[in-house]
């Protein structure tokens, strides 16, 4: 395999990028709803 | 809070569908005659660039609904908001992708290729849309600045795109960019395959990370209400205290 | 309406007469940008000739910020924004009311810059006709998307920062189309400048017909 470096880069910082931003969502939305009271905790979608 | 049955859905076939195309694009695809390994970073910067372009897309669109008196409502405002910023995270990783390939390919990491270049101003446009999402005032007030903010910034990519690729063409008839070959390797069987299924898995996670940013930003928009309420309840316990005091 | 907004034009353009902030504050800053260029490229080796039409179209865009928020901070005092819309004047009169002030403005800028750039860089002047033409288009353009971008950052905490973050990269075609334009003016290829003219027209005619319409749900927003 050739580039190899460049390849793992590339992949590496991709994935990492969006599984952190997805990850910061998911963190944000539990401590959000956490202080609501549960009655307005629903956020449907759309 | 929990997230419904069908968000879960969403977000697994979202993580198989990445991990298959991680297998397909590092592993199973054969290499490119005249790129060799570098080609495979085709199968996840084609797949990213058409996010962009849909994530904008749902901006201006969700924008122009809100503009629109009939359909006026706080909703659009947020959609727009929660698509701008998963398409500016997602401009980022096109720009990084695309200049580790161009590393890889031309030997440079920048080159004022037409593509590179209206991406890296489109960037910029959103990234500013965004800091003034974050500007406050008036809920509705708010909202209008930021529908009109997003159309104007879309309405002009046409014109960033011709000028860029007009003053590339007329000015460097010779770069070093070979545009046959990057943007177009031989693509045939697996490979056309392979990206396809990379843009179907980006737009499962994209539709995924929509859904959850929206929600957020819903929570978001709860919790400040919830605030200002709390705020002037206090404000009014502690005018109702002055009051009762002898 | 176009009686509006020449009344609006007309007002902009006396607060800035009486004030004199353009002609004390911004075309020395405009001469400034020019001398700061020639420290920065070395004027020896004719760089700076050769710079020359970027150079002075990245000035005219410095000084086009100065005034698209001088023209805003002027209607933020004072309540004068409230003023404006209880006016009774169509908020598309206002858009090319204040948008025509800006250009005025902008003009005698270019014309003050353009000196410049002959006395202090050394070029001649060529392709009268296509450079004219060129200023007036880009003018046009600049002054209408500032004033749709200067309207939605007036009254803002952080317009100071937030208003070139936002403008800038729109009008980076303006600044690549008149700059190559005006390089075709000045050596003398004239053909090679006007479609960047007509992209010049484009722009202009695009962001003037959005400002007209876009000023109705910007203005009536404080509401």
């Amino acid at each position: 395999m050739t580039d190899v470096g460049y390849l793992v880069a590339g992949y590496g910082i991709t994935f990492a990028v969006l599984a952190s931003y997805a990850a910061w969502i998911v963190s944000k939305k539990r401590a959000l709803a956490r202080e609501l009271p549960p009655e307005e905790r629903d956020s449907r979608w759309p | 809070m929990r997230s419904g049955i069908g968000t879960r859905i969403l977000g697994t076939a979202a993580v198989a569908s990445l991990a298959l195309l991680a297998v397909m694009a590092l592993v199973i695809t054969p290499q490119d005659v005249n790129q060799l390994d570098a080609v495979r970073f085709l199968y996840i910067h084609v797949p990213l660039a058409t996010l962009m372009y849909v994530a904008f897309g749902v901006t201006a669109i969700a924008s122009a609904l809100y503009l629109w008196p009939r359909y006026r409502a706080r909703k659009w405002d947020l959609l727009a908001g929660s698509s701008a910023e998963i398409g500016v995270v997602v401009t980022g990783l096109v720009l990084v992708t695309g200049s580790i390939w161009g590393r890889t390919t031309w030997g440079v990491y920048w080159t004022w290729d037409a593509r590179l270049t209206t991406t890296a101003v489109l960037f910029v446009l959103f990234l500013g849309y965004l800091a003034l999402r974050r500007v406050g005032g008036d809920v509705d007030a708010r909202a209008k600045r930021n529908a009109i903010a997003a159309l104007a910034a879309t309405i002009d990519l046409p014109i960033v795109h011709k000028s860029v690729e007009w003053w590339r063409t007329l000015h460097q008839k010779s770069s070093i960019l070979d545009e046959e070959t990057f943007l177009h390797p031989h693509i045939h069987g697996s490979m056309y395959w392979t990206v396809m299924l990379g843009i179907g898995a980006f737009l499962l996670l994209f539709s995924w990370l929509l859904v959850n940013r929206y929600r957020l930003a819903k929570l978001e928009d709860r919790v400040e209400d919830e605030g200002l309420e709390r705020a002037i309840a206090e404000r009014r316990a502690e005018a109702d205290a002055m009051t009762g005091a002898p | 309406m176009l009686r509006d907004a020449a009344v609006m034009a007309g007002k902009d353009l006396r607060i800035e007469l009486r004030s004199r902030v353009a002609t004390n504050q911004v075309a020395p800053f405009a001469v400034l940008v020019l001398i700061l260029f020639a420290f920065a490229l070395d004027p020896d080796r004719g760089v700076l000739a050769r710079a020359a039409a970027g150079l002075f179209w990245v000035a005219v865009l410095f000084c086009a910020l100065l005034a698209i928020q001088r023209a805003f901070a002027v209607e933020a005092s004072d309540g004068a924004r409230d003023n404006l819309r209880l006016s009774g004047l169509d908020p598309a009169a206002i858009f090319l009311g204040k948008a025509g002030a800006i250009a005025g403005e902008l003009a005698l800028l270019e014309v003050i810059l353009g000196a410049g750039v002959v006395i202090l860089y050394d070029r001649s002047l060529h392709g009268p006709v296509l450079l004219v033409v060129t200023c007036v288009l880009a003018t046009i353009g600049l002054a209408a998307s500032g004033t749709v971008y200067g309207a939605l950052a007036a009254g803002l905490r952080v317009r100071e920062t937030l208003l070139p973050l936002l403008l800038l990269p729109v009008v980076a075609p303006v600044l690549l189309a008149a700059t190559r334009a005006s390089e075709a003016a000045l050596g003398g290829t004239t053909g090679d400048g006007w479609p960047w003219v007509r992209l010049l027209g484009v722009f202009a005619v695009i962001y003037v017909a959005f400002g007209v319409v876009a000023f109705a749900p910007l203005l009536e927003e404080s509401s």
